[in-house]
């Protein structure tokens, strides 16, 4: 069986990073998370600009994000920095995080003197945190245990050609020892549809498919809106992408060929392993936090053009659709699976090549994107705030 | 070395350049098992694609096997086919 190195959590699921999160429950708290997080080397900053304000069932829709981002088994510990009177207090989103098994503090900014003591105080809470995450060791975890998701950004038309297909093998690879993979961007599905839904595990899950789809394109068109003004955009289109559906069926291979087992929303901890298809928006930074939030331990993430996006909470492992931008971008890619039109890959071995960097940073490898400090952090809105 | 044009699936009717083609730049292509010789009419830019039949107007494009889109216009064998000669599909709606 195929094992990776990986920090058993107290929930009983394994993480990839030992990371210790300063987590602002509002934005109107970030300033004060911010400076605490400047001032503990080690631990991580999340930043976002919700937390208050939110209507009907973005309310819940904002605790399932947050939560599911600071209980990620990447993360050891959390502090929570809270305001007071906001919708999204330190006390709400803390109880939450306990219930589930996560080490948390919390600070509440309005019950101290100032954000000079909460500052204070949050040093100490967070100094405290990264300790006993400094205890935590990395030891043999089944590779079952892992989720990734696989993600398409700043696309070329070689994209759908080497660098997604060849993540399919890989994800393929996982799916066969057990684990899990998960692909999101609903609107880069619209086109290919069909070819989705036959893949379907069973009857509801078909249905979820074509429901979320449809609702997809109905809710762009109600806006008076046609999404395909929209996509592919105009990068894509000088590289020579032409339609919505040309980019779909290219971005629907980055999931792999087995067949999907669940919907889930966006934010949703999948309930079975296999491939989960999340319902969620496109935009390359929100739908990393959906599928994170989720519990994705990392991320593949392919691109034709160059992005540099990373994540808080999982490591993102980069892969160049084409070698030109490898030699342009080296700092930024991890693999070339252009690799593969150069003669020196065929998609299997580049596919295998993906999953075996996958174990190795899985087990502690750096990234790239690491590397670099990207973390960058951005959560779906559902409803207008008030 | 990199082969100048990829065809993606047998179905396909288009293939896709993986460097830029010359205007009466001849390609030689595998379809279906025998040799094919395409011979550019347009200049085709890097990841562009490139007819390898004759389409109709109203004919569908198909890349991955699958149908991408339908041509605005009559594309000959070897033309540029792009957003001014396609047209990308309505939504498909569940089939029931």
């Amino acid at each position: 069986m195929t094992k990776f190195l990986g920090y058993r959590r107290s929930s009983g699921r394994f993480g990839v990073r030992n990371h210790v999160l300063v987590f602002p429950t509002v934005i109107c708290a970030a300033g004060v998370a911010e400076i605490i997080a400047r001032e503990v080397p080690g631990t991580v900053y999340v930043g976002h600009q919700h937390g208050c304000g939110h209507l009907g069932a973005e309310r819940e829709h904002m605790i399932r994000v947050m939560v599911g981002t600071c209980s990620n088994p990447n993360v050891a510990g959390v502090l929570l920095v809270g305001l007071g009177c906001e919708m999204l207090t330190a006390d709400l989103l803390g109880e939450k995080l306990r219930d589930v098994g996560q080490r948390v503090e919390t600070i509440t900014t309005q019950a101290m003197r100032g954000t000079a003591e909460a500052i204070a105080r949050g040093i100490e809470l967070a100094r405290d945190l990264l300790e006993e995450a400094g205890a935590a060791q990395r030891e043999p975890v089944a590779v079952s245990e892992l989720m990734v998701a696989a993600k398409c950004g700043a696309s070329d038309t070689l994209s759908g050609l080497t660098a997604n297909p060849a993540t399919g093998v890989a994800c393929d690879i996982l799916i066969g020892e057990g684990g899990s993979a998960v692909f999101t961007e609903t609107p880069e599905m619209l086109g290919a549809e069909h070819v989705l839904a036959e893949r379907a595990a069973d009857e509801e899950v078909r249905r979820r498919i074509w429901e979320i789809t449809s609702r997809t394109d109905e809710k762009i068109k109600a806006m008076g809106l046609d999404i395909r003004e929209a996509e592919p955009g105009p990068g894509n289109i000088e590289a020579g992408l032409t339609t919505l559906a040309e980019k779909s069926l290219g971005a629907i291979r980055k999931g792999g060929t087995t067949p999907i087992v669940e919907v889930v929303d966006y934010a949703q901890k999948p309930s079975r392993k296999g491939l989960v298809i999340m319902d969620g928006p496109a935009h390359d930074v929100v739908s990393v936090t959906g599928m994170v939030a989720a519990g994705a331990h990392l991320v593949v993430f392919t691109t034709g053009l160059g992005t540099p996006v990373g994540s808080p909470v999982a490591p993102v492992i980069k892969v160049s659709s084409n070698s030109g931008l490898y030699q342009r971008w080296e700092g930024n890619i991890d693999l070339n699976a252009g690799a593969i039109l150069d003669g020196e890959e065929t998609l299997n071995s580049m596919g295998r090549r993906i999953f075996e960097e996958v174990l190795r940073v899985a087990s502690g490898k750096t990234t790239k994107a690491e590397m670099l400090g990207h973390r960058e952090f951005a959560i779906h809105t559902i409803a207008p705030t008030v | 070395m990199t082969q100048p044009l990829i065809l993606v699936d047998q179905r396909d009717n288009v293939a896709t350049a993986l460097r830029p083609l010359a205007l009466g730049q001849s390609i030689q292509l595998e379809v279906g098992g025998k040799s094919e010789i395409v011979r550019a009419q347009q200049a085709i830019p890097f990841g562009h694609k490139i007819a390898l039949t004759r389409l109709e107007k109203g004919d569908a494009v198909f890349k991955y096997g699958e149908v991408i889109g339908f041509a605005t216009e009559d594309i000959e064998r070897g033309e540029h086919v792009h957003i001014h000669n396609v047209k990308g599909l309505e939504s498909r709606g569940c089939p029931e």
